[in-house]
């Protein structure tokens, strides 16, 4: 009796959860299996953090040097290191979401997810979580660490950055939902799009430069990409010290444009998945 | 469609290029009752499950699981499910304890500690818990997994060579569990099993698969009974080397 008691109670806060569709205890049940990884794996919280610092040691002596020789580098301090943080924030946002993901695959786990009462939507959801947790843990001291030797205080743009960071992120995840489209469809055969799709990105994007250094052919092409709108954002805050809100408006919408476009190709790549029933068989 | 009925199959039918996977199957799992389905390497067994779990995409056929259209209308029933395989696993890295309380919330399991050390003591975990899942023997794992299945006592079970990595003793430690769970709680199982002792000993039905088709089904005992054959190993190499409908036609002319 008390064992078929239990069962009804289990059943009841299921169904529950299933009336509400979309379940934020799922969601945070995926985001604990993902906080219990990094808290049993040092490496992975060393890696998280080693490449923001390499970046920042690199291109933070890079601008010292420049600064010292260059009047325009001098009147924009922290125009190298601000543009190196943030396009981390691209680069590592959609990384911590791909190997997040990635996870599952390697622990052949993604069967049992996809077998459960977790949706995809809740799946996807907890992968963003989950890469806002990675880039806390790997950008936050990174800031401080710029703060503290190159004088550079990225958090000194206040509201702006907040605009920059959604921007970037949304841009990040919308690359990495596409990614895990074709990981469920491909299988582990397509593991380094998780690395090497986003920094084909970034040089069109203008990190370090305007967008009229590109060739004139690839102008309109930086300008469909949201990363773009916040580097010259950026640049127009460091040397000019205005807010283009323009430009903000114009990243956003385009980034939901793009989140809308990668939503759908994740789920015709999920579809896709299953009808070639890849999703048994996510080895290589 | 019974509403008594775990699992109701009808012309399920799946197909890769030129190869019919599974072709035209069809047959039912009653709560309550175990089913078992058997069949050599490729017969199609792991691609039905798959179908039924949602995972895979039927190209025709219905599946309907406690009278809920599948995939349509899996959201309805997952938590009701759950299932083993040997081709799924759980994180390495987590600890026992840490992978069932995940799963658990997943499942919407109310209490899940207690459930978690209920299922401890009934699979032999206990000591287990906090040890990292890849730290496992090949048989503590199917334990895990075993518990990782009915961590939110489902009503539909399904399950893919349950006892192939435990020694004999565990395994039928094992068998003694589920048969305990399908009396206790009335569920539908669906066993896939290579081992024909344990099929004799837990499925009141087998459907025996061959190139995905179905080329017999029938209690364990009216198929032994049938085929002129002592055991279930007997009846499954008759089916797998094709001489099923020789030795079927023999046992029936005998009887």
């Amino acid at each position: 009796m008390t064992a078929t008691l239990q069962r009804d109670r289990h059943r009841d806060r299921a169904a529950r959860a299933n009336k509400s569709g979309f379940s934020f205890a799922r969601v945070g049940a995926m985001v604990l299996r993902h906080w219990y990884l990094l808290r049993s794996s040092w490496p992975r919280l060393l890696e998280i953090v080693y490449w923001p610092a390499v970046n920042l040691l690199t291109w933070g002596l890079v601008q010292t040097y420049v600064q010292q020789h260059s009047g325009f580098f001098a009147n924009a301090a922290g125009l190298i290191i601000g543009a190196m943080l943030l396009s981390d924030v691209l680069i590592r946002g959609q990384q911590g979401f791909s190997f997040a993901f990635l996870e599952e695959l390697w622990s052949r786990n993604i069967g049992n997810l996809m077998m459960s009462p977790l949706r995809p939507s809740e799946l996807l959801a907890s992968l963003m979580v989950v890469s806002l947790i990675r880039l806390a843990i790997g950008m936050i001291p990174v800031s401080l660490v710029a703060i503290a030797l190159f004088d550079f205080n990225i958090w000194g743009l206040g509201g702006v950055l907040a605009l920059f960071f959604l921007n970037l992120i949304l841009t990040g995840w919308s690359v990495g939902i596409v990614i895990a489209g074709v990981l469920l469809r491909q299988g582990m055969a397509a593991e380094s799009f998780a690395w090497t799709v986003i920094f084909a990105v970034v040089p069109i994007t203008c990190v370090y430069y305007p967008v009229a250094t590109l060739p004139s052919f690839l102008q309109p092409v930086a300008w469909s990409l949201p990363p773009t709108y916040v580097f010259e954002g950026m640049r127009a805050a460091l040397i000019g010290h205005q807010f283009r809100s323009d430009l903000m408006l114009d990243a956003f919408l385009i980034n939901l444009v793009l989140m809308g476009i990668a939503t759908v190709g994740f789920y015709w790549l999920l579809n896709s998945a299953r009808r070639q029933g890849s999703l048994l068989s996510t080895g290589e | 469609m019974s509403a008594e009925a775990a699992i109701t199959v009808e012309a399920l039918t799946k197909i890769y290029g030129q190869t019919r996977a599974v072709d035209g199957v069809s047959f039912t799992v009653p709560l309550g009752a175990t089913v078992g389905l058997l069949g050599g390497n490729g017969a199609g067994k792991t691609t039905t499950i798959g179908m039924i779990m949602g995972l895979i995409q039927p190209d025709g056929g219905k599946i309907s699981v406690l009278g809920a259209a599948m995939p349509a209308a899996r959201s309805r029933v997952l938590h009701r499910m759950n299932f083993e395989s040997p081709y799924v696993d759980m994180p390495h890295r987590l600890t026992v304890r840490q992978n069932l309380t995940v799963f658990g919330r997943l499942y919407g399991v109310d209490g899940v500690a207690d459930r978690i050390r209920q299922l401890a003591e009934d699979f032999a975990l206990t000591d287990l818990l906090d040890r990292p899942a890849g730290r496992l023997s090949a048989g503590q794992k199917t334990r895990v997994a075993l518990a990782k299945a009915l961590i939110n006592d489902p009503d539909v079970l399904l399950l893919d060579e349950p006892t192939a990595s435990l020694d004999p003793d565990t395994a039928d430690w094992v068998r003694s569990r589920l048969e305990t769970y399908r009396h206790t709680f009335g569920v539908g199982i669906l066993l896939a099993s290579h081992n024909m002792p344990e099929v004799e000993r837990l499925c009141d039905n087998v459907i025996m698969l061959k190139q995905g088709r179905i080329v017999d089904t029938g209690s364990p005992a009216d198929l032994v009974s049938r085929y002129g054959r002592s055991d279930m190993e007997e009846v499954f190499l008759d089916v797998a080397r094709g001489r099923g409908e020789a030795a079927h036609l023999a046992g029936w002319e005998n009887g």
